[in-house]
């Protein structure tokens, strides 16, 4: 197989991960994570303190403050979320490269 | 396995931050030699690639689920360094403006999910690397069975945290946190080594762990 042209490597990457973030996260398993459940059995849930960032964060759990709509508004999170990073990645990487001595 | 604020101890966090940090600093001047022109825009789409897996909770036994860590699989493709790098960008990013993750705890996860997770377990895939066979298959079940440690000894960090912090006797929530794990690994290692070997099928040369001759001379970072 010839090897694929890197920016065609890179945006279909990056589409890929577009597409999970905006079409199947909304209906990613709800349980609780593994950490979560252990501290919920092992009785120690409590003691975590949300609600420093759940107020001064702008999507707490990938939800979009205000939306009626609750799939929609994880789908969007996701969306801006895996643009940003990918654009700081990008941003920080390309800044490392041109520091070069 | 995101640790929020409160689970984790001033003390504890403290000294995770001051472990990050130094480490984050060494890593970026490893990435500085080490960043060809393929691998900045590699970084930016492994670091969204995480970021929009780390989205989907699978379920896993008894009403609890897990997802996807990524920090063998960025690991395989661009090193430990930039790894870790990648780590701390997305987990940066999940804490600020999700609240996944405490910014407390910021410190205590870039150390469970990068540190270990994408430094550690990475000279974990050399090892056994080097003593599985020099082919393919030995390559991917190296990917796999590190890719699974990582999860298993994220999660293991995890609980002595939280042990060491007063939060859970150790020998309650290390079994605990580490049984779970070992099952939501088996995700982790699922999805690694199906991407590693999709990479491999397409564009072999980023898969930088896949070709190099040992640790020291990785240097499959040139343009």
């Amino acid at each position: 197989m010839k090897d694929v042209n890197i920016r065609v490597f890179i945006l279909v990457g990056l589409l890929v991960s577009l597409l999970i973030a905006i079409f199947v996260s909304p209906f990613a398993s709800s349980y609780p994570d593994g950490l979560e459940k252990v501290a919920e059995i092992k009785g120690f849930l409590e003691k975590g303190e949300e609600w420093v960032l759940w107020k001064l964060s702008l999507m707490p759990d990938y939800s979009i403050p205000g939306s009626k709509n609750e799939k929609i508004a994880t789908g969007l999170s996701g969306f801006i979320g895996t643009l940003l990073v990918f654009g700081v990645g990008y941003g920080v990487a390309r800044l490392i490269r041109s520091k070069r001595s | 396995m995101h640790v929020p604020d409160g689970f984790v101890s001033g003390g504890v966090n403290a000294i995770t931050y001051i472990i990050s940090a130094g480490v984050s600093v060494f890593a970026v001047r490893e990435a500085n030699k080490k960043l060809g022109d393929k691998q900045v825009p590699l970084l930016g789409v492994v670091a969204a690639f995480i970021f929009a897996a780390q989205m989907l909770n699978f379920p896993v036994a008894g009403g609890t689920s897990g997802h996807f860590l990524g920090a063998l699989l960025a690991a395989s493709l661009l090193g430990p360094w930039i790894s870790c790098l990648i780590m701390t960008v997305v987990l940066t990013i999940q804490c600020l403006l999700f609240a996944d993750g405490g910014l407390t705890a910021l410190g205590t996860n870039i150390f469970n999910m990068g540190i270990i997770g994408g430094v550690l377990c990475y000279y974990l895939l050399v090892a056994l690397k080097s003593i599985l066979p020099k082919n393919k298959g030995g390559y991917l079940i190296s990917v796999a069975i590190s890719s699974w440690m990582s999860v298993v000894l994220g999660a293991s960090a995890c609980a002595v945290e939280l042990a060491i912090s007063g939060t859970s006797p150790l020998g309650i929530v290390l079994p605990a946190m580490a049984s779970v794990h070992v099952l939501i690994g088996i995700g982790e290692a699922t999805i690694t080594t199906a991407v590693v070997g999709l990479v491999l099928n397409t564009r072999p040369d980023l898969v930088g762990t896949y070709s190099y001759q040992d640790a020291r001379t990785f240097n499959t970072m040139e343009a």
